[in-house]
């Protein structure tokens, strides 16, 4: 948990314990001096209960570590090639409004939030055609973040294992990302989206669609 | 277009739908000729197959002729007769490429909300049941879009009867393989089969087919036996008697080599285990009701197999796991990887091995299928299995 957060928490959790044990009403006691003790400890020991229990993994700092794989049958000098071309990227990751290519290294990514756009350059740190593609946001970004993907041939002829590692710091520290993961618009199932929807445009080169489709409902697709 | 569309549990409707449209390059729309009730079909009519939306179109057995293609599709031409496997896939995939369509990793489109209710990754599409298997339009229908139409549809240039191909969309195949996951050994092994609706059927006539020594099926309704008796079959009803009793004795102790639990999620059962797993899933607290299952591995030879082509759809307990350890059973499951099935069971229709029509009981047009609908989940009239023209 970062340290603005940690102190924010640690305030909150001393003044509800402080109130419950001012309160006259012995139910509010309890609950208020619980509450409050439970944020502390959360303060005091940097960990956000809440986090574990959702599986959202943290490094030591306090960044959010993301991480998923899939298995792809197209060779991975292909696959390296899909992505290191990185302005069509956002046709991948729907999250993503457009890369625009700065230079060699340096690049420019621009996402929707709900406050608006957002953007940061971010600059490559790692690149070995066909296997490894790494990249970090430049000092000074709205969201530090930094990412890797790996490319390795899977085993029997299978195809290539991608491989993908994000590391974030959210906005609202981990109470952000406990509530984006409880909105369901979080970084781990968007990258799962994106594998996927990155495997079915390798292997097939379409999405499956049930979009328009006939049905009994009002304004179901088909020709009457 | 006429549709047999969900309206929620319980209810099945007729209602004039839009016709289907071909939405990708590699889509085909087929004129169905002729389609069936499934019993899995029950299981959405009940209500326990979660992301069921109403106006879904119904139905995954179906067959007929295909009417348009779209750009990409290579095999199939606008005339061409065709069987429709009922699950969806995509044939680039890995488990496609190694023969294992059901678990196709590109076909449903929803597989976030498969992952998210099953805890597991999602397998391929299905027509007509639910959204977590896809959500497509279903074939109880006069028209469907069949998809990836170079994959599943498999022509039928002989000039067998529709009610003598049509069960190679499901249940042949599904009663087929519950069989072969069996591994019999011609001449020796004995096979039990709990369950003789359709599925049982086929699983008991595909396990004489593979060479089983004996064949004995379990059900409760007369007529099922009955049919199982006309093919040789040894029968068990389990409300007359002790089923694991009679097990033993019809294998002299030790239980029957494999035995095929063609029941699936929604036993009715007998005892308090059955009781208790009503009471579950009436409380939501389960999707399954498993004594057919729990049957199954009490039953099992040592070193058998339980072959379960039955569906189950949650979390199960109660499983008499130590009885399955302690015999050193194997289990094999899963949706039926109908697309390498279909060339193989053609060929022995053709060549007069067994004749699929014998599991039909009844023949209705759409607007009757609502009221079928009922009469086969109620095993009433003697009903067993329901084929439907969508132009009678």
């Amino acid at each position: 948990m970062p340290v603005a957060e940690r102190s924010m928490v640690g305030t909150l959790g001393l003044a509800l314990m402080g109130a419950g044990l001012r309160s006259a009403r012995p139910l509010q006691k309890i609950v208020l001096g619980s509450v409050g003790a439970g944020l502390a400890a959360m303060a005091a020991t940097g960990r956000n209960p809440l986090a574990t229990a959702l599986k959202i993994r943290q490094t030591p700092s306090g960044d959010v570590l993301v991480g998923d794989a899939v298995t792809i049958g197209v060779p991975a000098d292909e696959l390296y090639a899909r992505w290191r071309d990185l302005a069509s990227l956002p046709q991948l990751m729907t999250h993503l409004q457009r890369v625009e290519v700065l230079d060699e290294r340096r690049s420019r990514w621009t996402v929707s939030a709900p406050t608006g756009e957002v953007s940061w350059e971010a600059e490559i740190t790692t690149d070995e055609p066909g296997q490894r593609l790494g990249w970090q946001s430049v000092p000074g970004a709205t969201i530090d973040n930094a990412g890797e993907v790996q490319f390795r041939p899977a085993p029997g002829g299978r195809g290539t294992e991608v491989i993908v590692h994000l590391t974030y710091r959210p906005p609202g520290g981990t109470a952000g990302a406990v509530l984006a993961r409880l909105a369901g618009e979080e970084p781990a199932q968007q990258l799962r989206d994106d594998l996927m929807r990155f495997k079915r445009e390798q292997e097939l080169g379409f999405a499956p669609t049930t979009d328009g489709q006939s049905s009994g409902r009002a304004n179901a697709g088909g020709s009457a | 277009m006429k549709a047999i569309v969900w309206q929620g549990a319980n209810h099945v409707g007729v209602e004039t739908v839009p016709d289907p449209t071909l939405l990708l390059p590699s889509d085909a729309i087929v004129r169905i000729t002729s389609t069936a009730i499934c019993g899995s079909d029950l299981h959405l009519l009940d209500g326990v197959i979660p992301s069921m939306d109403r106006g879904d179109i119904l139905g995954h057995e179906f067959m007929g002729e295909v009417v348009e293609v779209g750009r990409d599709v290579k095999t199939l031409r606008v005339g061409d007769r065709v069987v429709v496997p009922f699950n969806i896939a995509c044939g680039v995939c890995d488990p496609c490429r190694r023969g294992l369509f059901s678990a196709c990793d590109n076909s449903n489109p929803n597989h976030r909300m498969a992952e998210a209710l099953y805890g597991a990754v999602s397998g391929g599409g299905l027509f007509g049941y639910s959204h977590m298997y896809g959500g497509y339009a279903g074939g109880q229908a006069q028209y469907v879009r069949v998809p990836f139409a170079d994959v599943g549809p498999h022509k039928i240039e002989s000039d067998l009867r529709d009610e003598q191909v049509l069960f190679l969309t499901d249940i042949f195949p599904t009663g087929y393989q519950a069989a072969e996951n069996c591994g019999i050994v011609p001449g020796r092994d004995v096979v039990a089969v709990f369950g003789a609706g359709p599925v049982g059927q086929f699983a008991a006539r595909s396990a004489q087919m593979l060479g089983a020594a004996h064949v004995i099926v379990i059900d409760r309704v007369p007529e099922r036996l009955a049919m199982a008796q006309t093919a040789g079959c040894q029968t068990i009803n389990y409300e007359q008697d002790d089923v694991l009793v009679a097990l033993r004795e019809a294998t002299g102790g030790r239980g029957p080599d494999h035995v095929i639990d063609a029941v699936g999620m929604e036993a009715h059962g007998h005892g308090p285990g059955a009781l208790v797993d009503t009471a579950k899933q009436r409380l939501k607290l389960s999707f399954d009701r498993i004594t057919a299952l729990r049957w199954a591995i009490l039953s099992c030879a040592k070193g058998g197999t339980v072959s379960m082509p039955g569906v189950y759809g949650g979390l199960i307990d109660k499983l008499p796991m130590g009885a399955a350890f302690a015999k050193g059973l194997t289990f094999k499951m899963g949706q039926t990887h109908t697309q390498r099935h279909i060339g193989p069971l053609l060929g022995r229709i053709e060549a007069g091995e067994i004749d699929p029509s014998f599991v039909i009981t009844h023949r209705a047009s759409l607007d009757q299928a609502p009221e079928l609908y009922k009469t086969f989940r109620n095993k009433h009239d003697g009903c067993i299995k329901v084929v439907l023209d969508p132009w009678a």
